[in-house]
Parts: C-alpha cells; structure tokens; sequence
C-alpha cells in the first residue's frame, strides 16, 4: 500500500482502490444510471418530477427489504424471512397507524420495533441456538406469516390518509399537509421541494442507521464474520454481538419496509406468494448490489442499488409495449444474465483450487 | 472426529431419523387424542387414511429425494416449483406416449443447465437456481398465456399419480421405486461416495481425482429429474397441469430433507432420514387440518416445530479456530 501511495497522489488512489475493491458496487451505478437516464429519454414524461415519484413510491418497499437481506449476507448468512417479517410489519401497520397524530406515531414506532424484535429473535435463534441461518429463518418466516394471518386475515385496514399523501409524493406535498414551513412555500426549501419524500425516507434511514453503525466496533465485525469466522473468532471480535446486531438490523429494515407498505397502499395484506416474492427479489438485489453471497464483500447501499435496478428493469416494461406475457421471460433471463455476470471471475482464475470454498 | 469412520458417525447420524420418527409418532398419537374426543373414532389409525396420506406424500417425497442430493453437496435447488409446472404442462400439451419422456426431458434439460452454471460457472447455487426458477416461469406464462392449460393428463399419468394395486396407491409404489434408486445411489456407487466428499470438501476431492464438476452436474440433473417426475405424477394427480402447481412443494422439501437430518451445507445425512421428514411433514398438515387449525396457527406451528427438531439435533459446532 505504502508503495501505491509513493507513486501516485493519494486521494486518486484512494478511489482507484475503493474502485478495484469494490468493482461489484460500481458497477452497479453504472448500471442504475444508465437504465434510468435511458428510461427517462424514451419515457413520454421523462424527467418529470411525478414520474420520479412514483417511481420512487413503487421502489422503497423493495430497497428496505434487499437492505435487511444486505445485513444477513455480509456476516455469511441469508435471511428467508424478510418478506414475512416485511408482511407482519405491514399487517401490524394496518392496524395501528391512524387516529389521533400521537397514536400515528406510537403505531409507526411498535410496527418498526416488532420487526426489529422478530429480527432480534432470529438472531438469538441462530447466535445461542446455533442454527443455520437459511433453516432457521426459513421456518421463522413461517411463524412471522402466521402471525400476521393472525392479526390480518382478510386483507384490509385503513392507515392514516393524510400519512399515505404526506410520505408518497414530494416535500412540497409534506409540508403542505402538515402546515410546516409556511405550507412548504418558505423560500429555502424551493430548491429541494420536488424531492419525493419516500427517496428522503431512504436517504435518512440509510444515513442515519448504516452509515454509523459500520464505523463501529460491531460493525466491523461483520465483514469480519463473513470472511473468516474462525479468524474474526481468534482475533477475540465480539462475534455473537455483531451477529445479533446483523438479525436485529435487518428486522429493523424489513420493520421499515412494511409500515412503508402500509402507509403506501392503505391496508395490510398477509399474502405469501408476495412475502416470497420479496424474498427472492432481496436475495437478486444483493447480489446484483455486489454483495458476494460467501459474505465480506459490500454494503447495505450496494443492495440499496441493486433493488432500485431490479425496478429500473421492471419500468421498461410500461413504456415499451413488451407483450405483457412475455415480460416474466425477460425479468427472468435479465436476472440470470446480471446474476453470471459474476462468473467472468472465474475465467481470470489460474489456480482452479481457488474456486472452490 | 477424522480418524472414528464407522460407528460413532452412522450414530450421531441417526440420532434424527430415531427422534423425528418419535415425532411422527407422537403426532399420530396426539391427533387420535383429538379425534378420540371429538368424534369418538380413530380414522388416523386406520390403514385407509394412512395410505391417502403416504399417496400425497409420494410427491413430496420425490421432490425432496432430488433435493436430498444437491443439499448434501451444500448446495441448493431453487427452481423446482417452476420445473415441476414446465414438466407438467409440457407433458400434457404433447400428449400422447410421448408425454411423460418430453416431461422428464425437460426435467434433465433444467438439471444439466443448473449443473452447469453451478459447477462451472461457479455461480451460487442459490441465485442460479432462483434464475433458471423464474426463466422457467416466464417461459410457461408465454406458452400458456398465462392460464391452466386445457390439455388434459394422459391416461398413463393418471395411472401412475390416482389409481391403486390391490388397494394401494400406484403413486407410492412410483415413490418407493424413486427411493431404492437413490438410496442405492447414494449407498451403493462411487457416484454416491463421491457426492458425500465433494459436498465435505470439493478441494479435497477435487485433489483426490474425483471429476467434482461432473458430481455436481449429476446432482443437478437427478433433482431436476425427480422435480419433473413429481410434477408429471402431481399433473395426472389432479387431472391436468395449472400455473404455479409446484410452488407449494420447495420449501417442504428443503424442510423434510434437513429434519431428516441432512447436514444444510452439505457431506452428512442418509436417505431414509429425508423418507421420514417427508412423512413427518406430511402427516403435521394432514392432522392440523383434520383439527381445523386455522392457516395462521399451522404456519406457526410448521415453523416452530423445524425450529425445534433443529434445535434438538441440527445444532452446528461452535466456531473456535
């Protein structure tokens, strides 16, 4: 390192390095920019705020949940249970998020805490119980499904409406709705006011939880954990902690995907073809984000990224008449195609005994 | 633990077929409980129901025995439903004799595909798998344009998935047959040990002269094969092939193989282990259904149940070096 640094300016090497490290996640913008930039060309109304609204409205659910997978896979694991816990939280949401302001956000705190406590419980689980993280969650997810069949079995509930306008449209809108900052016409907030607030939510959440939480001891271990166990474990890193703190997180963010799905769409659903869905889609978002599923690698944004792709791709379908029976076949091949993009690693290997774990 | 082969291993490997066998017992014994009180009857007991309940079971029981296989490599099989539903609807638009060989061709198609994005791409499994699953999907919905096919099951898949020899249902005896196959692979053929290494140790094997690439291909393609024959018998079963039919059967099957006490990242576990999850599963819906245990309470109880078989026997070694 020391003899990069001698040779080249360090702040470009710095960069460079974060690039060679993590080409995965780069990659990945790329990626997102270039689908959105062409998608907003050829959209009739490109670049227009409201369809940058609702495409953020259709994309938070999923970017929470690929983000609560993000925890799990960075420490080695994979959690099966994101979507039933992002099901029980929205069930729970439905119920509880409406009346006076106070209850509103007593509601919104006990739906995000009980998917925190459901993650936490997964982690206790795998930690103390020593589970395999794809058995136990798997069957947890079942328990989470129940659960929320339990508290919603028709589908139904009626969240706050004033909620459900404040957090899907633009800052403007919020502050309209809430009679803050003169009705969203104070002269400072003009330059951010089209900003949607469901990308605001993310941008805060992410900020405010991941950012710094990786700069932390436990943090750190993760990555630790997902490289080498046994060597993390000798290194004497508090590993049961950080493993925990990885079920709890990802609780957390799938606890925030469901009340966003609640306030979203108004009512609560306990339907498991879309928890399994929502699932399946994490785990593509991860990788596609340039998390590697043996663990270690990438972060929580990287999955954030890749989520936002997945419904980059599904908005083409909208826009250019694809056969709607055709579209399935192309979600499918488009992800198996990003999936083996990771395969060309193996072309560069010399040693055919490191490709195998 | 490397130098102890025989006794101390088979033992602590057959720790969980003995207790979920227990299991299946209990289960048996609590729902006549049940039915003893309500109805004052014991239909539980009866050969008649347990046959019924064996029948259903022989298509999970095939689908986990393809699973069982690439589990035990530490690798896992994500696109069955979908092959199952392509097998099943091809099958019964082609019809005709040629009906059941097109279902299973396209079950080795889907094997010999995963088998190689898995062993020489070195994609994950899980992920691969999860895309050739919805390739699949997509694949059918054009086909079919997204409604059940009108074609019909021929008369052969009917046979083999409903009808009965001297009052037992063919459909078990297809299952039995599936399960001496594997069992015999398993136990019996250098294919069989080499999948037992390679899912301990693919460098290892690898170094030791086994073709690992070629193991985990075979693998693939026996899943594939057993999830199409499944779905062939599932579409003579119910008279004709629909979308989403095999949805319901990949994550039982994930389920039964590792209560039965295969080792989820692979090299440890015995087929007749995975038989015994299969009716252990089988027999916990059919006996929370005759309680009229509403969809949320059988939910909890399904989860809580692999968590606590898991908890008894599925404990992994604790990491120290």
């Amino acid at each position: 390192m020391s003899a990069v640094t001698a040779t080249t300016p360090p702040r470009a090497s710095a960069l460079a390095m974060s690039i060679r490290q993590n080409r995965g996640f780069y990659g990945a913008i790329l990626l997102l920019a270039a689908l959105y930039l062409v998608y907003n060309f050829i959209h009739p109304r490109g670049f227009s705020t409201n369809v940058f609204i609702a495409n953020t409205n259709e994309s938070v659910a999923l970017a929470f949940v690929a983000m609560a997978q993000a925890m799990t896979v960075i420490v080695g694991g994979l959690d099966l249970s994101v979507g039933a816990v992002m099901t029980l939280t929205s069930c729970i949401a439905s119920e509880l998020v409406r009346g006076e302001p106070w209850q509103i956000i007593l509601g919104c705190i006990v739906s995000v805490a009980a998917g925190a406590g459901f993650g936490l419980v997964n982690g206790l689980v795998i930690v103390y119980g020593r589970l395999q993280p794809i058995i136990a969650t798997l069957a947890t997810g079942a328990v989470a499904i129940g659960l929320a069949l339990l508290i919603r079995p028709q589908p139904g509930g009626e969240v706050d409406l004033d909620l459900n306008w404040a957090v899907t449209n633009s800052i403007k809108d919020l502050a309209e709705t809430y009679h803050l900052f003169e009705d969203g016409e104070a002269a400072w907030l003009q330059p951010i006011a089209w900003v949607p607030v469901p990308l605001l939510i993310l941008v805060i959440i992410t900020a405010a939880v991941w950012i710094p939480f990786r700069r932390t001891v436990t943090g750190r271990t993760l990555y630790a954990i997902g490289s080498s166990e046994g060597a993390a474990y000798m290194s004497g890193l508090p590993i049961n902690r950080a493993k925990l703190w990885a079920f709890t997180l990802a609780g957390f963010f799938a606890g925030c995907a469901g009340l966003y799905l609640a306030i979203q769409t108004g009512s609560g659903n306990a339907d498991i073809p879309q928890a399994g869905a929502y699932t399946l889609n994490s785990i593509a978002a991860v990788v596609l984000g340039g998390i590697s599923l043996l663990g270690g690698v990438g972060t929580v944004i990287g999955a954030l990224i890749g989520a936002l792709i997945l419904r980059a791709i599904s908005f083409y379908f909208r826009i250019l008449s694809i056969d709607p029976l055709l579209q399935p076949l192309v979600e499918g091949v488009v992800l198996l195609a990003a999936v083996s993009l990771g395969a060309i690693r193996t072309l560069r290997v010399k040693n055919r005994l490191e490709l195998f774990r | 633990m490397a130098n102890d082969l025989t006794l101390p291993r088979l033992k602590s490997d057959d720790l969980p077929i003995v207790i979920s066998a227990g299991f299946v017992l209990v289960i048996l014994a609590l729902g006549s409980v049940y039915t003893v009180a309500t109805l004052g009857t014991m239909p539980l007991l009866s050969p008649n129901y347990l046959l019924t309940q064996l029948q259903t079971g022989a298509f999970l029981g095939i689908v986990a025995a393809g699973m069982m296989m690439v589990i035990l490599l530490g690798h896992i099989d994500l696109s069955v439903p979908w092959t199952m539903t392509a097998a099943a609807m091809m099958a019964t638009t082609v019809g005709g004799p040629a009906a059941i060989p097109t279902g299973l061709a396209i079950g080795l198609l889907v094997g010999l595909f995963n088998g190689f994005g898995v062993a020489y791409l070195r994609i994950p499994s899980m992920i691969f798998t999860l895309g050739v699953d919805s390739v699949m999907r997509g694949l059918m919905i054009a086909h079919t344009g997204g409604f059940a096919p009108q074609d019909s099951a021929t008369p052969l898949m009917r046979y083999l998935a409903a009808d009965k020899i001297l009052g037992i249902p063919v459909a078990i005896f297809v299952w039995a047959a599936v399960s001496i196959v594997i069992a015999a692979i398993l136990s019996r053929t250098a294919f069989g040990k080499a999948i037992y290494a390679t899912g301990n140790r693919e460098a290892a094997s690898y170094l030791s002269g086994i073709r690992t690439r070629w193991v985990i291909v075979g693998a693939f393609v026996i899943s594939g094969l057993c999830a199409a024959l499944a779905g062939l018998l599932l579409a003579g079963y119910s008279a004709k092939a629909y979308q989403g039919m095999g949805n319901a059967y990949l994550l039982p099957a994930i389920a039964a193989v590792v209560i039965g006490g295969t080792h989820i990242l692979g090299g440890r576990g015995r087929f007749i282990g995975t038989v015994v999850g299969v009716i252990l599963i089988v027999l916990l819906n059919s006996v929370l259904s005759i309680m009229q245990m509403p969809e949320a309470g059988r939910q909890i109880i399904y989860g809580l149940v692999i968590i606590i078989m898991l908890l008894v026997y599925g404990r992994t070694a604790k990491v120290t070096s």
